[in-house]
């Protein structure tokens, strides 16, 4: 059975205006261990998936359907007081913003020891070595100082480390981290990814890394989603997506990086931009930028094809497929 | 080379000190039963000197706190420097008058990070680009003006007829083609843009990217390119100045810098740029901790995280000498032959 | 190269613009907001038609008899048809003075507070958008303003001028004088809201922008930053109304305020107030509850307002 088992779902806003879609038809699983990354610019709905599976979504914002099975027991029917044993304990969240995690008002250390005596019953003298632990893993230096400092005394980098420190805390089993490096400048980030690596690794802690950085999840994960207005339209192995990607809209973020150009030139665009959620194309919401668009493109939302280790959620590519499939049938015939 | 040719823009030895004490009353302080006034200054810029020329995109990378915004700010005059002297076209413009000045706003124009910020939310689309034409060409007859709006609009791939909006109903993306026009409906000859892309999405980041060179190519523009994202600076640039904690490191042309960088910090911000191609990062780890522009170290800025630094790093400060494939570096190891 | 598909619709007009807005969607909903919004107005109209509703016109001599004196209220025994509030201590229609008196209440409010904007707006400006000395400077004139009471202020003053000019003259400029008075005393609650939402807009791009472009300060000023402090604006504007017309009504119960014989509601409660242990009670307690209930509406809409208008309740 897989760590996390995201089933079929269903995230809307009631909004004044009415009621918006904002994930549909989410399906992934997460084994122990995984590191899978989750792609996409802003409004494609990436936040809104970190938020559900932990159904932290606040109004107007609900889950309309489907399952979020972790270790079997779905999140999405479990009441406000078994959610809390697993938030933050099993699963924990580390954001962009360090802030929103930190308490500005109370010192790392209480705010650690908080948390710890949350969760478990230990006494605080327990807690505070436990934290002093944790800070000593995420390479703080000096812990001992550093646990009673206010989180203001510290850089946005060390911060970050806190944060993680946090997340850590409780052992969990996944860790859910929204761009986690965003705010952080390249040599930061590039410390703390590897950290975040390392620790996982060690303790062999699923990550769900949610970033717009196509490089990041190059680098740090194995499994990567693709995701375009609240949906998934790519899957799979990580190296495959970046290598060989089949939605054209994974195709055009790719050659939209300027890494991918010859310096000077024009970059290769994508036309247009991600459709507000009020207001989705029908059938498959990248056809009006899509330059491959078929006419079943505007009337058919595109299920799911199997490429290699990949499921793509693209007319194009399903077609593609079916023709190959009848020029190898028709060789064999032969 | 460009030796020879006379710099469009010209900064010399700029400096740009903030005070952070706020007014008198709130610097006193007691100290030792004594009443002293102290005051805490942030020291953005400390001795830039650089050369734009004339049809370059000269871009200044660096990370947070580097002072790469306050060197755009000072060159747009929003700030005055503390010291040193910015030129236009060889006449210095840093301690002119607002009146003075007004023929030099419409040659330098600048481009801001923020689209939601940008553009003020009371005025329409054709409000907000016309003020500019009409302020710079006051006997323009208003079909001229509007005609003018019209083209930097289409120019900018925004369609004219959405004139009468208000910026509320664009998207980030429209909103900084909308802030593009702004700068280029006077018709300027420089543009500084300060991380015009930042605040973007990828695929209209290089939607705008594509704009600015076009921009670049039918306007005979030059650019001051603002950014901390390595792999535009790659791709835009025709030079890259590396800025650290208010100071110059290394000023080469694009393909010499990415090929061969000099300065250890350099290095060290190449080798952290995530790149789709390898698997795991082999990034320099820089050791220590990220100095403030309050409490400026002594000697070179970079010494406390530099891998290569000795003694002499940590005591003078660095000259920026000529590498001799047409850059420059102020790095002491680099001047020794250590690296 | 300018590649768009996509197509907006005519951009919506000014009303549909303000049908669509956040503000007309809570008023909607909002049944206080409502009702409090229809008892201004009707007070609007009853200030402003005053005149023509009024039966009687209370300054003119000649249609005051002093016979008439102290009639109660028509549901009261011993009352006359004619009077329907019945009359004050001077014979007066009780409602044909509460009219008038609504209209130089209000008239004395707004103008007040017209006077103490654009004094706020000004100084407002100027400290947020110029900082440093100036701002110092003209924010601790505002600390010194503040500190003493608009009431203490303006007894002091009213007093004084009542008795170097004399009550005629007095009299005769009583509304100037109360305005001015009114209106210099609280312009620093106007400032120092304008120069918080200033240094607030001040750092936004939009201003740099203008910057660039060449503007002078005065037009960056009030072009571009004083359309986007409007809300807060609005706001205060509400409550300071409400509370000009407080301060005047206080004033004129300590005769300092409007003369009997052009009076405001709070000189009307004023020349009641002897009466009313003789058991005429209407002439303080109806214009009373006139002016309360005028003050209360006003204050609810402001509330309501400020809930609406404050970014960071509903934009979260």
């Amino acid at each position: 059975m897989a760590l996390l088992e995201v089933r079929n779902l269903d995230v809307r806003f009631g909004l004044r205006s009415g009621e918006v879609q904002a994930l549909r038809d989410i399906n992934f699983s997460l084994e122990r261990g995984e590191r899978l990354g989750v792609v996409g610019e802003s409004g494609a709905g990436k936040s809104v998936l970190g938020f559900s599976i932990l159904n932290l979504l606040s109004q107007p914002g609900y889950i309309a359907g489907g399952e979020i099975l972790f270790e079997g027991q779905n999140l999405a029917a479990m009441s406000p007081k078994q959610l809390r044993s697993i938030r933050g304990n099993r699963i924990s969240m580390i954001f962009q913003d360090p802030m929103m995690t930190l308490n500005p008002v109370l010192t790392i250390g209480q705010q650690m020891v908080e948390c710890l005596l949350a969760h478990r019953k230990i006494s605080r003298k327990d807690a505070r070595r436990i934290a002093l632990q944790k800070l000593k893993q995420v390479q703080i230096p000096s812990p001992e100082t550093r646990i009673d400092q206010y989180p203001h005394e510290l850089s946005g980098g060390m911060r970050q480390r806190i944060v993680i420190a946090i997340g850590l805390l409780m052992d969990p089993d996944i860790i859910i981290a929204d761009e986690p490096t965003t705010a952080l400048d390249v040599t930061i980030q590039a410390e703390i990814m590897d950290l975040m690596l390392e620790l996982c690794e060690r303790n062999s802690v699923a990550l769900i890394l949610i970033t717009h950085d196509l490089g990041i999840v190059s680098q740090v994960t194995r499994r990567a989603m693709v995701m375009y207005a609240g949906r998934i339209i790519e899957q799979g192995p990580t190296r495959e997506i970046i290598n060989d990607a089949q939605h054209p809209y994974t195709q055009g973020l790719m050659n939209a990086l300027p890494q991918m150009a010859i310096p000077g030139q024009r970059l290769n665009q994508i036309r247009g931009s991600m459709p507000p959620l009020q207001n989705i194309p029908t059938g498959c919401a990248f056809n009006p930028r899509c330059d491959y668009v078929l006419d079943v493109c505007h009337r058919e939302l595109p299920g799911f094809t199997r490429s290699g280790g990949c499921k793509v959620a693209c007319h194009m590519v399903a077609q593609m497929k079916l023709e190959e499939e009848a020029a190898v049938h028709a060789l064999e015939v032969k | 080379m460009s030796a020879q040719t006379e710099p469009l823009v010209q900064i010399k030895d700029l400096h740009k000190r903030f005070s952070i004490s706020g007014d008198f009353l709130d610097q006193l302080k007691f100290r030792g039963g004594k009443l002293v006034r102290e005051r805490e200054v942030v020291h953005a810029i400390n001795g830039v000197s650089l050369d734009v020329q004339r049809g370059e995109a000269l871009c200044v990378v660096g990370e947070s706190g580097c002072g790469k915004s306050t060197v755009a700010r000072t060159v747009m005059g929003l700030l005055s420097p503390s010291a040193g002297t910015i030129s236009y076209g060889g006449e210095r413009i840093d301690n002119l008058s607002d009146r003075q000045i007004l023929p030099y706003r419409r040659k330098m124009q600048m481009i801001f990070q923020n689209p939601y910020a940008s553009l003020n939310p009371r005025m329409t689309i054709a409000q907000t680009l016309e003020e500019p034409v009409r302020f710079h060409n006051p006997k323009a007859p208003a079909s001229e003006v509007r005609d003018k709006v019209h083209e930097v609009m289409q120019s900018v791939g925004i369609d004219p007829t959405w004139g009468k909006r208000f910026s509320h109903e664009f998207s980030g993306g429209q909103r900084q083609r909308i802030s593009i026009a702004r700068a280029l409906a006077v018709d300027p000859e420089f543009i500084v843009a300060d991380e015009p892309i930042s605040a973007l999405d990828v695929s209209i980041q290089a939607q705008v990217l594509n704009l600015m060179m076009d921009a670049q190519a039918s306007r005979n523009l030059t650019y001051l390119f603002i950014t901390h994202d390595l792999s535009v600076v790659e791709h835009f640039g025709t030079r890259v100045a590396v800025m650290y904690l208010g100071t110059l490191c290394e000023l080469a042309p694009t393909k010499t810098l990415f090929a061969t960088p000099r300065h250890p910090y350099t290095q060290a911000l190449l080798s952290a740029i995530p790149r789709l191609e390898t698997g795991r990062p082999a990034h320099i780890r820089l050791q220590g901790e990220v100095s403030t522009p309050v409490n400026l170290p002594t000697g070179c800025v970079f010494h406390g995280r530099c891998p290569h630094a000795n003694e002499r790093c940590s005591r003078d400060i660095p000259r920026l000498i000529a590498t001799g494939d047409g850059g420059q570096v102020a790095c002491h190891a680099v001047e020794e032959g250590r690296i | 190269m300018n590649d768009h598909v996509q197509t907006l619709d005519a951009p919506p007009s000014a009303w549909q613009r303000f049908l669509d807005s956040h503000l007309w969607h809570s008023f909607t909903r909002d049944r206080v907001a409502q009702f409090s919004l229809l008892v201004f107005v009707a007070y609007g109209l009853m200030a402003l038609l005053a005149p023509l509703i009024a039966p009687y016109n209370p300054y003119d001599p000649a249609q005051i008899d002093i016979l008439n004196a102290e009639m109660p209220p028509s549901w009261e025994a011993g009352s006359d048809p004619a009077f329907w509030l019945g009359t004050d201590a001077q014979g007066r229609d009780l409602w044909s003075t509460i009219l008038y008196g609504t209209r130089v209440s209000l008239a004395i409010g707004l103008c007040a507070v017209a006077l103490q904007a654009v004094i706020g707006i000004v100084i407002g400006l100027l400290a947020g958008y110029r900082g440093g000395r100036v701002d110092s400077l003209l924010m601790r004139f505002a600390d010194v303003q503040l500190s003493f009471s608009t009431m203490m202020v303006a007894i002091v003053v009213l007093a004084v001028f009542q008795a170097t000019f004399g009550t005629e003259l007095y009299q005769e400029l009583a509304m100037v004088m109360l305005i001015l008075v009114i209106g210099i005393a609280e312009w620093p609650q106007y400032a120092r809201t304008i120069r918080a939402s200033v240094l607030a807009e001040k750092k936004k791009e939009y201003v740099d922008a203008a910057r660039v472009i060449g503007f002078k300060a005065p037009r960056i000023m009030f072009r571009h930053i004083l359309p986007n402090t409007l809300s807060p604006i609005l706001v205060i504007s509400t409550v300071q109304v409400a509370n000009a017309i407080i301060a005047e009504a206080s004033l004129s119960f300590l005769g300092l305020g409007m003369p009997v014989s052009e009076p405001s509601l709070g000189s009307l409660i004023s020349s009641g107030f002897e009466y009313i242990f003789s058991g005429s009670w209407w002439i303080t307690v109806i214009p009373g509850a006139v002016l309360i209930s005028l003050v209360l509406v006003m204050n609810l809409l402001g509330d309501w307002l400020r809930d609406v208008l404050n970014p960071k309740l509903y934009k979260g």
